[in-house]
């Protein structure tokens, strides 16, 4: 139906039927949305003050829609709200299963205006968004709408599409929870693109109905939509981002997470039937720069035989956890069935989230497709760096079932499109990988960043999506979802150190600490960047002398001066220009940033670092130069005192 | 009521039901402590079992009774209970302590705990909610 948000309704493709559907459109309308798809706050409330459910039930409905998360009700989070007040009236638990199923239509005591049809015809953003995924094949077209990225105009062209077009074209504020799912990879990345694509279009595409409604795809990763909500903020803040929710369930490990976690096992531990120390699965969980407590959550929660250690299905599970935290979903107190280390044989094949997947989840999708793991391999391998087969067999073809969760009707040929034209759009995927290659920071660096873009990972990872976007590498597209799992976190470690380098005295040594800590996290690349911007970096620009410099400078040596005017000129021209770039570059929301932006960003990171350095050195002869001055005190008190000992003694 | 503490000399962890009062448990907990330790200094054999970690009734004050149970590595765990509740048998209080101690090993086993940290771990808090709500 028109809006076929239905399916769409907050993310969870809870399937709905035309009549649901009708009414929920009207309702929708009724609320009138403003431009961006919000429904106004105000009618929104009255329209559930008029289910005439209990307070402590709209509570409920709002918070398991996911609005609470997103902080207003988004196309898809108001037609899951919708759903479940009809659960409740119906005497249900406001629960997102509940809503799975076909239930009556809600209640609403004073609106009885307008409940028909009025198609909204206002782009339903969050519905268009989802659907856009790629639900084609019959999966209801989820909203994908949280994922801007959702999918390519192309793809969504199809049935899938017919949400898209209300879609307003903003990354999706109201990323509908249905979105993350849907999104499974490689939504994001064209996500702004597409989006506007999908205003356009019209929500004719093929009923949406609910039939499609994937509601077992979706209904069943319910829960972990309103972590998926989170993350949708999140995910806005990683802008264009990967939507991360790689089918549909962000607790769910998909083929290429478990690529990636089983390559990073293998960096510490060569064995995949082996344990992983505790300690040095804190050292390495530890550059994942999430707060201690957090790790030691996740750590309780993934240590299932309290061993101490972990085993590579612990492992999994912990990591999974860490990106996913990272990404901004909250910590479950308990482990997500998904998780369990007995989980992976279950293969769900449930509603395949092909077709939320459809677009963003390229990678999945295409992977998902019981035929096409080969593919999904073949692109796996291009990702990664080292693809291994190796890897439990059994884990990779039920994540590979499950992830694209396609349903089992979904055709294939959509996937086959959707691959295709996934393909382009890998690279956000990609970049994600490398994301999530730069928030565990494995010991090998170098190998990681290199498939997507060459420039330092450890920049925003905004931009690295979209520089892999750009760079559309034409096999990764299935991390696209992914891609949003990792946040840029590791793209700040380099920044604050640069920043330092302001401080000099004071902090020269923590910035020159800081500057070697930086390559941990740092993207390998990134430095290999530096050094040839640094170069060009060096061009010194005359700027009020640098503050640290002089203070270091005090004392009078004179081979030092020269060196110091030298660094002067470095350090003044590093500091203004990487100061405003590093705040900016701190904060990994930033908007994209273009290449060459970050080629400077990064030239000044160098020229910084040689700050610190001359500094440090500076000090470094000073305080060696006050060294051989005490020394030489000490000498003469010594002698002193061995001239006073026969005096004393006697 | 009923009160569960862990402490190294200092506390790592208290809980307590109801959470009033709280200034004459600690008075309690630490006054217990020196029965503690003069109870495992006593104690010459080199040997370790179970029953030595269990303390027992370290001693019946007024209205409240004080459980202590000691680690190998001389964490303590001391439980209060007020007189009152007659319910909980010797047996119950042994079973508690041992929990605690899995409990807490668990903790220990998660390398971003470091030792002397107060212990700030969900599943460990669950535990001791279970316990206590047994207990009440």
């Amino acid at each position: 139906m028109d809006q076929g948000s239905a399916a769409g309704s907050g993310g969870t493709f809870i399937s709905l039927s035309d009549t649901e559907q009708r009414c929920y459109s009207g309702l929708y309308a009724l609320c009138q949305p403003d431009s961006s798809g919000k429904p106004a706050a105000g009618k929104v409330a009255e329209l559930f003050r008029a289910s005439q459910l209990p307070a402590e039930t709209l509570h409920q409905v709002t918070e398991a829609c996911g609005a609470k998360r997103l902080g207003y009700f988004g196309c898809g989070q108001f037609y899951v709200a919708l759903k479940l007040m009809a659960a409740a009236q119906a005497g249900l638990p406001v629960r997102l299963e509940s809503i799975a199923g076909e239930l009556p239509l809600p209640v609403f005591v004073g609106i009885t205006n307008e409940l028909e049809m009025h198609y909204p015809n206002q782009p339903l953003t969050n519905e268009s968004q989802s659907h856009i995924l790629g639900s084609v094949a019959g999966s209801a077209p989820r909203p994908p709408a949280d994922r801007p990225v959702l999918r390519h105009p192309d793809t969504s062209m199809d049935k899938q599409e017919a949400w898209s077009p209300p879609q307003s074209p903003g990354i999706s504020p109201p990323r509908s929870p249905s979105a993350y799912r849907s999104y499974p990879y490689g939504a994001q990345r064209n996500g702004t693109d597409t989006l506007l694509a999908y205003d356009a279009k019209v929500p004719g595409r093929p009923s949406i109905p609910q039939e499609n409604s994937s509601p077992s795809y979706y209904s069943v990763k319910l829960q972990p939509e309103q972590p998926v909500i989170t993350r949708v903020a999140s995910v806005e803040r990683l802008v264009e981002r990967v939507e991360v929710d790689y089918s549909d369930d962000p607790w769910r490990i998909t083929e290429e997470q478990r690529e990636y976690y089983t390559n990073q096992f293998r960096s510490l531990q060569p064995d995949l039937s082996a344990l992983i120390m505790g300690t040095v699965a804190k050292n390495f969980f530890t550059k994942s720069k999430l707060p201690i407590p957090e790790l030691s959550h996740i750590w309780e929660l993934s240590d299932v035989d309290k061993d101490g250690a972990l085993t590579f299905t612990e492992f999994c599970t912990a990591f999974h956890l860490i990106v996913a935290r990272k990404n901004g979903y909250p910590l479950p107190e308990t482990l997500p069935a998904t998780l369990r280390p007995g989980f992976v044989e279950a293969g769900v094949v449930t509603a395949p989230p092909s077709e939320k997947i459809l677009f963003g989840s390229v990678d999945l999708q295409v992977t998902s497709r019981p035929g096409v793991t080969a593919k999904q391999e073949a692109r796996d391998e291009s990702r990664k760096p080292e693809f291994s087969p190796k890897r439990i067999p059994e884990p990779h073809e039920k994540p590979i079932q499950h992830v694209s969760t396609l349903k089992p009707d979904s055709p294939q040929e959509l996937d086959a499109n959707m691959k295709s034209r996934t393909r382009p759009r890998s690279y956000s995927s990609t970049s994600i990988d490398d994301a999530m290659k730069k928030v565990e920071e494995p010991p090998t660096p170098p190998p990681r960043p290199q498939k997507t873009h060459s420039r330092a990972s450890s920049l925003d990872l905004n931009k690295l999506f979209q520089q892999s976007g750009q760079g559309s590498r034409p096999s990764q597209h299935s991390l696209s979802a992914k891609s949003g799992w990792l946040p840029p976190p590791p793209a700040l470690p380099p920044r604050p150190p640069a920043t330092q380098i302001f401080s000099f005295l004071p902090g020269s040594e923590k910035s020159s600490q800081k500057a070697v800590q930086q390559p941990n996290f740092a993207d390998f690349s990134k430095f290999r960047e530096e050094q040839e911007s640094s170069v060009r970096g060096l061009s010194t620009e005359d700027l009020t002398p640098p503050k640290s410099e002089s203070t270091v400078v005090h004392q009078g040596h004179a081979p030092q001066k020269p060196v110091r005017r030298k660094l002067h000129p470095e350090s003044q021209s590093a500091t203004p220009p990487s100061a405003t770039p590093y705040s900016a570059a701190t904060l990994t929301k930033s908007s994209q940033r273009p290449p060459p932006k970050q080629k400077r960003e990064i030239q000044m990171a160098i020229r910084k670092n040689r700050e610190t350095n001359a500094v440090l050195t500076r000090l470094n002869s000073e305080l060696q130069q006050q060294l051989k001055v005490v020394h030489r005190e000490r000498v003469t008190l010594e002698s002193q005192l061995e001239l006073l000992r026969p005096v004393a003694s006697t | 009521f009923i009160r569960f503490v862990v402490l190294i000399n200092y506390p790592l962890y208290i809980r307590s039901v109801p959470t009033q009062g709280e200034l004459k448990f600690h008075y309690t907990v630490h006054t217990s402590l020196d029965v503690v330790e003069e109870k495992i200094s006593g104690v010459g054999k080199a040997l370790a079992d179970q029953r030595e970690l269990y303390l027992g009734l370290l001693y019946p004050t007024e209205d409240y009774k004080v459980y202590g149970y000691v680690t190998n590595s001389k964490v303590k765990f001391v439980i209060v209970v007020d007189s009152s509740n007659t319910s909980l048998r010797d047996n119950e209080i042994r079973s508690m302590f041992r929990k605690l101690h899995n409990s807490f090993t668990d903790v220990m086993c998660n390398p971003f705990y470091n030792p002397g940290d107060p212990i700030q771990s969900k599943a460990f808090d669950s535990i001791v909610s279970t316990m206590m709500v047994q207990a009440c």
